[in-house]
């Protein structure tokens, strides 16, 4: 018997997890893909929001302002890049000021440290915005974040912790008990006292497996640009357009790898797995991005993708106890400012939710911290060489153009989430995010992991199942 | 710091080629840096037969072709250093490198030769609409996997896209027992040369879709199937040309791109190939950086890539000697109508010994035309071609006689006749 | 008359051969020689790999020692594909002998060591 089940391995599972890993519980996080992160929390703008956009008073307001705060100290915990690089909303027209006034008030009751800016003062810090900028809201809290690590190394600390994860494992059914509930899977059935539901896109399934509900959580698609890494900064900002009833807008932002990212656009799709991209949506994309900075090097595209934003018809974040079971917890309808949020939801619905239905004891024996990943391209030469001549793997480079050594990927492979695939080691190191795109690393990546885990190539996913690169030995019947 | 006369980054055949070239100049202080751990580079893969026509005269393949350069280096004892990859290379010649023994070291070079050759340009350059399964490679991978690690990618393939090396895996994985459904090009001719239309799509019935291109992919862990539309001359979509193909692989043969982005931080320019701008020496905008090969423009034939390699360690031997001193005096060369780009971009005429090679493409194919060569207004060399195709590298000799002046400006175009 | 893109070499020529073996197009004698050649006996020069053991790689790359007749070219394959090979192995060493009965050897392209 498990105290909780935490259904979804997302960035919310995963605070989640890392959160309650800190007290005496008995915890599974349940995961239907092939890794952690692997959805939402994986393609998405990668922004920490400031939080002066949420409609004042509400959730998303709340605990993205609370949220931001607190990524100083969880980056630095969970050794994951993070850079407070600020943001700026630009106004493109003399009427669209006024808005801005308005945001600046609104920030001011969200409590958000912003500044208006002319558009001399605009340009001045971000030369290359279009020369209609008539102004801007400066939020210098606002910053960018490495999505993919900050989930795997949420779960990591929880799992040395002591929290459980399976993967691959797809929640079928829930059946309530007197005291605890029967939660089926595809592969086996586990008892847990309580359940809190993070399933992302399918959150509103989940929960109807234990009563009725009057909202539903709709897939809402965004495609992007992913420009390569450029020998100078052509934005030093993320750049936001006015926000509109569509959300955010198309925004121009450095990543925390040295790309640039251009997106996203939003619309309305039907299928919760839908992440195709389309011409005329990238090509809109494009003009809007273009309205507010100039010579966007589009040529300079390394890849595109969409993400699906798990959008609620509440408008805001759904967290709390289910209506007729306080033992079943919320804690989806994350949109954005989602990530943002991830630590601030995770201690609310500790604090506000679990609290109140189990006792918390604090245990002793865990740790907020993980063991830092060491990279020599990040490192001084002489720590470098000191670390290569310890472990020769941290000399032998595997990704040219993300320069990741052997070491940082066997490190990887020995870190306590597991890494079943190509793409979950790209995620992870970097291998394969290059120019190009893994043309070169991915044929060394699939031995090494074929080699690791003592499997023919031909068993090696790139993703999810069915995914295999490779798929038949030639010459078997070789005599 | 150790100190090195020609450090040498990319151990491939222009690698080799320049490394073998520089020491029969007689230059025995030599270092080539190498990733893998063979000297050769991508021939290693290049398991087909064509090359060496014109450097030995005979028709190798790929690894025979690699093995008589290696055998060469290894003969002249020119120092190599195999995966040891360069990460790092300064405005003033400082070349960084790590590798498992030796950790990270730099070296100061006087002069280097950059020969890193090129990699594909892959799905997310060309942004193919639809889902992002796997099953969507470059042909050069699919390459590897099936020459060097003996696996197929798929067993039911189409192909994005009709370069050289995306023809000549629709004959192998053929062979190898896959089915080949299809080859696609977006331009209306063919990228690739022609006899590999004939020997890897006509000989195996292999159909070749021009004017067309991928317009979705469909599947969400794998590829399903692929539809292919017509585009018009603007490649736009044509409506009602859509063509569904059941495949679980897509291969790309979309185009190679000059690996340069180890050259990003010295501050030289590069060229509309990617490649560094250079000069009549194959030296770039940074005196004692010469680039040759794939890494400086992409060639359809290694012999090509082996004489310009040669030409760079020429260059560079040159350069040691203190016989490169690029004056005032300079020529620039300007690709005008027709032309997609030419080599070198700029011309030391007092420099040079008799003759100077242009090496080009064509933007499309054209026939029956004049290629002018106008210096300063005067055209100086008129040479009339029956036909001339973007997949074949043109090489035009041109006498130094003719260069009436030492400076100012020289413009190759086309000329249709009416 | 018939039309053929010569592939002797990568210029690939345009080349026209008409009813008594006359050729025009070509660049080269060896153009003429490859259009009689492919109209009265079609050639090809076949590449491909065979399995290795006790070598680091596991294919080596191998290759026809001369053209072989076209239409022979998969029967070929499956001699290749079904005979297993081991290292050290030289460039030029006989694989198979006499694959197609008319004297055409299998042929390594690579050398290839020993583990």
């Amino acid at each position: 018997m498990f105290d909780v089940l935490i259904i979804g391995g997302g960035v919310i599972g995963a605070m989640i997890a890392r959160e309650i890993s800190f007290y005496k519980l008995n915890t599974i996080v349940i995961e239907k893909e092939n890794d952690v992160g692997n959805v939402t929390s994986m393609a998405n703008s990668a922004i920490v929001h400031s939080g002066y956009d949420p409609e004042p008073n509400t959730l998303k307001a709340k605990l993205n302002v609370l949220g931001n705060s607190m990524f100083d100290e969880i980056a630095s915990d969970l050794d994951v890049t993070f850079k407070r690089i600020g943001s700026l909303t630009v106004a493109l027209e003399e009427h669209q000021l006024q808005i801005l006034q308005d945001l600046e008030k609104r920030s001011k009751i969200n409590g958000v440290d912003v500044k208006l800016l002319d558009a001399k003062q605009t340009k001045e810090l971000e030369p290359c915005l279009s020369d209609d900028v008539k102004g801007s809201l400066f939020a210098t809290t606002a910053g960018i974040i490495n999505p993919f690590t900050l989930t795997v190394h949420a779960l990591e600390n929880a799992i040395n912790n002591g929290v459980k994860l399976s993967l691959g494992e797809e929640v079928i059914n829930i059946i309530q008990n007197d005291n605890y509930f029967d939660v089926i899977t595809n592969k086996k059935t586990y008892q847990t006292k309580i359940i809190i539901n993070c399933a992302g896109l399918f959150g509103d399934k989940i929960h109807s497996l234990i009563e009725p509900i009057d909202y539903s959580i709709n897939p809402r698609k965004g495609e992007y640009f992913v420009l390569a890494q450029l020998p100078y900064n052509f934005v030093n900002h993320t750049i936001f357009p006015l926000p509109s009833s569509k959300g955010k807008g198309v925004l121009v932002s450095p990543t925390t790898s040295n790309n640039f990212l251009v997106g996203p656009s939003s619309e309305w799709v039907n299928e919760k797995d839908d992440l195709s991209t389309d011409k005329p949506t990238l090509d809109n994309v494009k003009s809007q991005a273009k309205l507010m900075v100039k010579n966007i090097p589009f040529d300079q595209c390394i890849r595109t993708f969409a993400g699906l934003r798990a959008t609620p018809s509440t408008h805001d974040f759904i967290i709390g106890f289910a209506k007729n079971n306080n033992h079943f917890i919320n804690a989806i309808g994350i949109e954005s400012p989602g990530l943002a949020s991830s630590p601030a939801i995770a201690k609310y619905v500790v604090d506000e939710f679990l609290s109140k239905i189990i006792h918390l004891e604090i245990n002793e024996n865990t740790s907020k911290t993980i063991k830092k990943r060491l990279s020599p391209s990040k490192m001084d030469k002489i720590s470098a060489n000191e670390l290569i001549k310890n472990n020769p793997s941290y000399g032998k480079i595997i990704c040219n153009c993300e320069k990741v050594t052997l070491g940082e990927i066997e490190d990887e492979l020995s870190r306590s989430v597991p890494l079943n695939s190509v793409k979950a080691l790209k995620k992870r190191t970097r291998a394969g995010f290059g120019k190009c795109q893994g043309g070169f690393c991915q044929p060394l990546v699939l031995s090494i992991l074929a080699k690791h885990f003592n499997k023919p190539l031909t068993d090696i996913l790139y993703d999810k199942d069915f995914s295999n690169i490779v798929k038949e030995e030639t010459k078997k019947e070789a005599k | 710091m150790r100190n090195c006369n020609l450090v040498i980054v990319g151990g491939g055949s222009a690698g080799m080629a320049a490394g073998c070239k520089a020491y029969e100049l007689g230059e025995r202080d030599i270092l080539i840096l190498e990733k893998n751990n063979y000297l050769g580079g991508i021939l290693n893969q290049c398991i087909h037969n064509g090359f060496g026509i014109h450097e030995f005269k005979s028709e190798l393949t790929g690894p025979e072709f690699m093995t008589r350069f290696s055998d060469k280096v290894k003969q002249y004892n020119i120092e190599y250093k195999l995966n040891s990859t360069v990460i790092n290379i300064s405005e003033d010649k400082i070349i960084t490198y790590s590798n498992e023994q030796e950790g990270i070291v730099d070296i100061q070079a006087k002069a280097i030769i950059f020969t890193t050759g090129c990699y594909e340009r892959n799905a997310g350059a060309i942004q193919i609409p639809g889902d992002r399964p796997s099953g969507i490679l470059t042909a050069g991978q699919a390459q590897l996997y099936l020459n060097n690690y003996g696996y197929l990618v798929g067993k039911k393939v189409f192909i994005l896209g009709s370069g050289d090396i995306g023809l000549i895996m629709a004959r192998r994985m053929t062979l190898e027992g896959a089915k080949v459904i299809g080859v696609a090009e977006i331009n209306p001719y063919s990228a690739g040369l022609n006899r590999n239309i004939q020997q890897c799509l006509l000989d195996l019935n292999i159909p070749l879709y021009l004017s067309h291109t991928v317009k979705q992919i469909i599947g969400k862990s794998h590829v399903e199937k692929i539809v292919l539309a017509k585009v018009d001359e603007k490649f736009n979509f044509i409506p009602g040309t859509e063509i569904e193909f059941e495949c679980d692989t897509l291969l790309l043969s979309i185009g190679l791109i000059p690996y340069t982005a180890l050259l990003s931080k010295t501050g030289m320019t590069f060229s509309k190939t990617k490649g560094a701008n250079i000069n009549q020496a194959m030296e770039t905008d940074i005196p004692g950086i010469f680039s040759a090969g794939n890494a400086l423009h992409v060639h359809d034939v290694v012999d090509y890539v082996v004489a310009e390699a040669k030409e760079a360690a020429v260059g560079a031997i040159k350069y040691l000697n203190g016989q490169l001193n690029n004056s005032n005096n300079k020529i620039d060369i300007i690709p005008s109508f027709g032309i997609n780009y030419v080599i070198p971009q700029k011309l030391y005429i007092d420099e040079v010994d008799d003759i100077v090679t242009f090496k080009f493409r064509v933007n499309k194919p054209y026939k029956d035309i004049n290629i002018l060569f106008i210096f300063n207004g005067e055209i100086i060399k008129k040479i009339y071609k029956t036909a001339i195709i973007p997949s074949e590298m043109e090489m035009i000799n041109i006498s130094k006689s003719l260069f009436k002046n030492n400076n100012g400006q020289l413009v190759i175009k086309i000329e249709e006749k009416k | 008359m018939k039309q053929l893109t010569c592939i002797v070499c990568p210029r690939g020529c345009q080349l026209n051969i008409d009813d008594n073996n006359v050729v025009t197009g070509n660049f080269c004698p060896r153009g003429k020689n490859y259009a009689i050649s492919e109209i009265t006996n079609p050639t090809r020069i076949v590449t491909s790999t065979m399995k290795v053991l006790n070598s680091n790689e596991v294919r080596v790359p191998v290759k026809t020692s001369k053209p072989i007749k076209k239409d022979l070219m998969f029967e070929i394959m499956d001699k290749i594909n079904s005979k297993l090979v081991y290292a050290p192995i030289k460039i030029g060493d006989i694989l198979i002998e006499n694959v197609d009965g008319d004297n055409t050897d299998i042929i390594a392209t690579k050398n290839i060591d020993v583990k």
